[in-house]
């Protein structure tokens, strides 16, 4: 069966009067129905570019998309026209995105922005339209909704606002949501029910889910695989189980060393030394090596491309996974090179 | 909201006692009236004394102003000095300038915000940098020294506008003195609708549009347009005050009979009553204009609550 989505080789610059900002080189990942990729990286490693890019809100300018492919349900988006590209977001595919303040319009009331949804997608009338809206608020389980409808978003507390932008992401039973780091700006507690809320919507729709986030307590409870992104690429893939038992690049182990950990406490906590690379000027060889404790003279000159991993035995693995790293295998084993 | 009008209603009694008093104690520092009335004779001093008792300015300041404000209240804004009443004056003049004035807001709000709109939509582009200039062109540029240029250009040159608008100001005669009046405005208008247009246009709430495939004509008149009117309507709303200020000068140079005309007649003759007249109505159309200002904006910005 052909993937949901399927993102190939995309390469997505940022065309600035300091130069080209490469913010995506080369990304490759599929989606299926029913199924949750999570995408982690620290900012600025074009986990939100290449998301953006699959929508197609990317800003351009600035941004470009200069390569690769987007396959959705079997069709290049890049390869659409745009009017036909317009009717496929929000109705085909949503985003969800992190600060719903401002990301919902602040003189609409949620209501007319709910039921624009219905009213652009699916020329419903207004008064439908609001009936759907009010249906819409009750799905993601926000109280007296008929008596909050007509409300505007700073009325509402930041919990309530997140779930009005699932609801506005769920409005059209869409095949495939992006939420971008949905629960960053949330209070802890509210981001349990965001995220159980998203979980449950998603098992009963049977919808793809890609989760943005570089919070990896949020990713082990939802996910099915995990894309870890770093200076725009994607340095490892692989199903969350095998991910959180060995990881296979030491980006992936610096960022599962970052967690804090209850049987550590009074330790100093870990953390990747120095800082992301400057998308202007990505380091040659593998832009990891700067940061790097495993870091040969191979890494500063040769761009690991990325290796199949396999077991020990050479097979692949299965699911299928990824490192872009040469030295993977002693990453997986935690050996010395 | 009833309760904040009614509030906003009695604030104003004292600015408006306050600003009334003020400009009876400088109209009336200006000098002797009676002098002036006379001009270059010297007036008989008995006829002097007597002018005095019969428009009370031989009692102190204090009960003049008392006695000039009951009188207002009953409609009576007094004589001026060649025997008309105030009231008459302004039955002929407000209309005029109110004319002039809607006339000058109708060019603003039209073209300020479709030039604003427009460019803000392009920023950077060359369209934007034209009208960036060209605003910057107008506001740099008095209005007295715009309103001579294009008097010039436009009546006597091209003889396609009057120079002089007769004493009935029909509306057509209007055109040129109203473009004059709102130019500067007009340039500011432009300025802060694009501003407030290219800003808003980077809002996430925009991207949120977008992302739900709304079609562009949509995201622009709903969601952005919306949003960006806001600063643009109060802003038209405050300089409503501006405009019938800036009308005096405007009325001069293109000889419109309207207020302005009225109260530098009156400021020049030493007419107090009349300049006492005019100023109170402009006093109480700013604080009005202020008031609705306000009231829009809750109307347009459903965060802004009126307590």
């Amino acid at each position: 069966m052909a993937a949901l989505l399927e993102v190939r080789d995309l390469q997505v610059e940022f065309r600035t009067r300091d130069g080209i900002a490469k913010a995506v080189n080369g990304v490759t990942y599929s989606v299926d129905a029913g199924e949750t990729l999570a995408v982690l990286g620290e900012s600025g490693s074009g986990k939100s570019v290449t998301a953006q890019a699959v929508m197609g809100i990317l800003d351009s300018p600035p941004g470009f998309v200069t390569g690769g492919e987007i396959v959705f349900q079997g069709k290049d988006l890049l390869k659409m026209g745009a009017e036909e590209r317009r009717k496929t977001r929000g109705d085909k595919m949503a985003m969800i995105f992190q600060d719903a303040l401002s990301s919902l319009n602040p003189v609409l009331s949620v209501g007319y922005q709910l039921g624009e949804m219905f009213r652009v997608h699916r020329g419903a009338s207004k008064k439908d339209a609001r009936a759907k809206a009010v249906e819409l608020m009750e799905r993601v389980r926000i109280p007296a909704a008929k008596a909050r409808v007509d409300d505007y978003p700073h009325q509402f507390s930041g919990g309530m606002r997140q779930r009005i932008m699932i609801a506005m992401a769920l409005a059209l039973d869409p095949d495939l949501i992006i939420a971008d780091e949905p629960t960053t700006a949330l209070d802890v507690t509210v981001q349990a029910q965001v995220m159980d809320l998203l979980a449950e919507l998603q098992r009963e729709t049977n919808m793809g889910l890609i989760l943005i986030t570089h919070d990896l307590g949020v990713v082990a409870d939802v996910a099915d695989k995990i894309a870890v992104m770093y200076a725009g690429r994607i340095v490892e893939a692989a199903s969350v189980h095998d991910i959180y038992r060995a990881p296979a690049h030491p980006y992936t182990r610096g960022l599962l060393d970052s967690i804090p950990r209850l049987d550590l406490k009074g330790q100093e906590l870990y953390a990747i030394k120095g800082l992301p690379p400057n998308l202007l000027a990505i380091p040659p060889g593998c832009a990891f090596n700067p940061r790097c404790p495993r870091a040969r003279s191979v890494c500063r000159t040769d761009r690991p491309p990325v290796y199949d991993v396999t077991d020990d035995a050479g097979r692949p693995l299965e699911p299928p996974r990824g490192s872009a790293c040469h030295f993977w295998k002693e990453q997986l084993h935690d050996r010395p090179v | 909201m009833g309760r904040y009008v009614i509030r906003r209603l009695l604030q104003m009694i004292p600015v408006f006692i306050g600003s009334t008093f003020l400009i009876f104690l400088m109209v009336y520092a200006l000098g002797d009236p009676v002098t002036a009335f006379f001009g270059d004779r010297r007036p008989d001093p008995a006829t002097a004394a007597a002018i005095r008792h019969e428009y009370n300015l031989d009692k102190p300041l204090w009960q003049q102003y008392l006695i000039y404000m009951g009188k207002i209240f009953t409609g009576d804004f007094g004589t001026a000095f060649n025997g008309e009443p105030v009231v008459d004056l302004m039955a002929r003049a407000w209309p005029i300038t109110i004319r002039l004035a809607l006339l000058a807001v109708f060019f603003q709000a039209i073209v300020g915000i479709t030039l604003g709109v427009l460019s803000g939509l392009r920023r950077g582009r060359a369209l934007d940098t034209s009208v960036l200039l060209a605003t910057l062109v107008v506001i740099s540029i008095p209005t007295f020294v715009m309103g001579y240029l294009l008097q010039y250009l436009f009546g006597v040159n091209w003889n396609i506008a009057p120079v002089s608008v007769s004493a009935a100001a029909p509306l057509d005669e209007l055109i040129l003195p109203a473009i004059v009046l709102a130019l500067v405005s007009l340039a500011y208008t432009t300025r802060l609708t694009r501003t407030s247009v290219s800003e808003n246009a980077r809002a996430d709430y925009i991207r949120t549009a977008v992302a739900k495939g709304l079609p562009g004509r949509r995201i622009t008149v709903r969601h952005l347009l919306r949003n960006s009117l806001i600063p643009v309507v109060t802003f038209l709303g405050i300089d409503i005050g501006n405009l019938m200020g800036g009308a005096i000068v405007t009325e001069r140079i293109f000889n419109i009979q309207g207020v302005g005309y009225q109260l530098y007649q009156g400021i020049l003759r030493q007419n107090a009553p009349t300049v006492v007249g005019f100023v109170t109505i402009l006093v109480i159309i700013f604080l009005l204009a202020n008031l609705l200002v306000d009231l829009l904006y809750a109307v347009l910005d459903p965060r802004i609550r009126l307590a």
